[in-house]
């Protein structure tokens, strides 16, 4: 039973993220409070619908729900949910509402789409680290799709500005100085997520195959997605690479972050491959 | 005469500044300009509004309109010979004064079209008048529904969206950049008179230093003691790059005073930190490719106005809706006016309790069956009496109340009381 009703509840929560859309699409044309407010509370309730649906999936299938490409997706979908609403409570930068609802939606459908195959709870995939490892990991990855979302929006805001077309999105959006900020905070929450997000997958990989690298291709990519994020901060730092330069950095950043989630798994293979089959 | 209301005003469109200046009412004048209409036998209710554009006097009449007598007490109570600012006045009756009334509290009527302050000046104008005494049941009404129609005009129309002058359209555009301007620093360049107003409205925007930098020093020192800023020389503007972030350049150089380079160096030492140019001399002093460096914004004088005049496009048809929110809320109005008078407030009393006699009688007839036509014509009319006897002490009370100053209240409270106005639409 556990297993349909998980299923059922990631149908409606898809549902409602859907609504939302439609919701943060019409206030991006009237920009009235209202609309915004009712779109952002469709989208907590679909993102708690959504945690529940994990949950009921986590029980029926004794330990966390990644056991396949669909339950990673939703996995990955749910902790962005819970980012946005992080940020949107902590810095109310209503437009990112639109970003966040339509990534939400879109990767929802896919998750009800693709087939999802029940798989056989393996034994190695249990415990403190792997579980630490896992959800910092798509926690650090949910923050820096934010991060990439205020850098487009960031673009958008910035060609406006400096090509002097007062186009559709002047006025909608607000001041490069704020979405820098807004983008500045997701990075650095998600790169001292994945920071321990790595170092917890290190100490797993010690503990159950014996060393810490093994030179698997996700573990390259990670890190070197690591690496980018914090030349990003280093050169933020000191050679005051921000506004532009840092929006640019960031969607290519999580552009790397997809590759290495879907990507390599996919085209690649190496030892994460199952959760992304 | 009880829905006359009649306002006379002076403001920005027919009298000159300085006559507004000797129009205008201080707090304490206001005061006592309330006590005045208060105590005035001949005026039920009244209400004084003033600001830097408008002066305007809003009542009810007890007798007559009382024009002559109103515009008498102005000009005693400033000063003034009436000759000297009758040419000046607009005078509203009834539903134009009404309609006058909503348009201010909406900011249609401002010199700057849209601006928010005014509401707040009429919110507190009309607290006055109530903690005063001076205005009553017409006057409170009409002064919500002022205050809602704004609230409206504001949510539901961009009129206050768009910047229709240069400095405002520049100061949006540093909102835009900066999400706070009250830590970022301004420097001008050149002392002249555009310098000095666009840092007025800036001041209003409260930056957090000025610096002047021009050729003579000392023009430059008293602009900046003006404003409280700190004066350069005028050699110094590259190193001072560092650390301001809006340069606001009219002087009236042929060359340009800041170039590419230059610009591109003091951007390394202030670590990329945005900056925005606005250049408003012609011909211009700051050269336009410097908008190609990362993070540096140039906006000249002809860029401003291309904004100013789309804004100020956009800005008519906002308007267009605005008024007719205005109009909807002047029929409202008018309807409960009219609804105030004594007449159809008995009749609508009657029908009600008609109504509800009416239908208690026919759901209790329903359920007997063994009475007689006649009896059924008996019961009907004893509930109809008993009906309009207890109606009948209320109406008498309000066909003569024996307060001569003020039926309306009793009207007011009568229709609260039963439940008879119309609801009004959200």
């Amino acid at each position: 039973m556990g297993y349909q009703s998980a299923n059922i509840m990631l149908q409606v929560s898809c549902l409602l993220y859907f609504f939302s859309m439609a919701g943060y699409l019409f206030f991006l044309f009237n920009q009235k409070e209202k609309t915004q407010k009712r779109s952002f509370y469709l989208l907590a309730s679909a993102v708690l619908v959504h945690l529940a649906g994990v949950v009921v999936a986590g029980i029926a299938t004794r330990g966390l729900p990644i056991h396949n490409l669909v339950q990673s997706l939703s996995m990955a979908a749910l902790a962005f949910g819970c980012m946005f609403l992080y940020f949107q409570y902590k810095f109310n930068l209503k437009i990112l509402g639109v970003f966040a609802s339509i990534l939400l939606s879109f990767l929802m459908l896919a998750v009800i789409l693709i087939p999802d195959t029940p798989v056989e709870a393996s034994k190695i995939l249990k415990g403190f680290w792997l579980y630490s490892h896992i959800l910092l990991v798509f926690a650090g990855d949910a923050a820096l799709a934010l991060a990439c979302g205020a850098g487009i929006l960031y673009l958008l805001q910035e060609k406006a500005i400096k090509t002097k077309t007062q186009g559709f999105f002047f006025k909608r959006l607000p001041s490069l100085d704020f979405l820098d900020d807004v983008s500045y905070a997701c990075i650095t929450t998600g790169f001292a997520l994945l920071t321990f997000g790595l170092i917890t997958g290190f100490i797993y990989a010690k503990t159950i195959w014996g060393r810490f690298w093994s030179w698997d291709l996700k573990e390259v990519f990670s890190v070197g997605t690591w690496l980018v994020y914090a030349a990003l901060l280093h050169f933020r730092f000191y050679s005051g690479w921000r506004g532009r330069k840092s929006a640019i950095m960031t969607i290519l950043g999580f552009m790397i972050i997809v590759f290495t989630f879907l990507g390599v798994n996919i085209l690649l293979g190496g030892h994460h491959q199952e959760f992304t089959k | 005469m009880i829905n006359s209301i009649i306002l006379i005003g002076a403001n920005h469109k027919t009298a000159p500044v300085e006559l507004r200046e000797k129009l205008s009412f201080t707090t304490d004048e206001i005061l006592d300009a309330l006590d005045h209409l208060k105590d005035d036998p001949n005026i039920r209710e009244g209400l004084v509004f003033s600001t830097c554009n408008r002066t305007e006097i809003i009542y009810i009449p007890e007798t007559g309109d009382q024009i002559e007598e109103v515009i008498q007490f102005i000009s005693q109570h400033k000063n003034l010979g009436v000759s000297e600012f009758r040419s000046a006045l607009y005078v509203y009756k009834g539903d134009k004064a009404i309609r006058h009334m909503f348009q201010v509290a909406a900011s249609l009527d401002s010199m700057m079209v849209g601006e928010p302050q005014i509401l707040g000046q009429i919110k507190k104008a009309y607290k006055t008048a109530v903690e005063k005494g001076a205005s009553g049941v017409l006057l409170n009404r009409m002064m919500h529904k002022a205050f809602s129609v704004a609230k409206r005009v504001r949510k539901e129309t961009g009129i206050g969206d768009n910047a229709v002058s240069i400095s405002y359209a520049a100061i949006e555009l540093a909102n835009k950049i900066f999400s706070d301007l009250s830590a970022k620093s301004v420097m001008l360049l050149g002392a002249g008179e555009m310098a000095e107003l666009a840092v007025e409205h800036l001041i209003s925007n409260n930056v957090k230093e000025i610096i002047v930098a021009n050729r003579t020093f000392k023009n430059a020192h008293d602009l900046a003691q003006k404003f409280n800023g700190k004066a350069v020389q005028f050699e110094e503007r590259e190193a001072a790059l560092k650390d301001v972030d809006i340069i606001i350049s009219s002087t009236g150089a042929t060359e340009y005073v800041l170039t590419v380079d230059q610009v591109k160096r003091a951007m390394k030492k202030r670590h990329h930190n945005t900056i925005f140019f606005i250049d408003i001399a012609v011909p211009r002093d700051i050269d336009p490719k410097i908008n190609g460096i990362s993070n540096a914004y140039v906006y000249d004088i002809d860029d401003l106005k291309n904004i100013v005049e789309s804004n100020i496009q956009q800005r008519e048809q906002e308007t267009i809706k605005a008024d007719r929110f205005v109009e909807e809320a002047v029929v409202t109005f008018r309807k409960w006016l009219d609804s105030l008078a004594l007449v159809p407030t008995i009749k609508a009393i009657n029908d009600k309790m008609t109504n509800i006699v009416d239908m208690e009688f026919n759901k209790t007839l329903s359920s007997l069956n063994h009475l007689s036509e006649s009896d059924i014509e008996a019961v009907r009319r004893m509930t109809r009496a008993i009906a309009s006897r207890t109606i009948h002490d209320p109406i008498r009370f309000l066909r003569n109340t024996g307060d001569h100053r003020d039926d309306s209240l009793y009207l007011n409270v009568t229709r609260q009381l039963f439940d008879l106005d119309i609801p009004e639409k959200k």
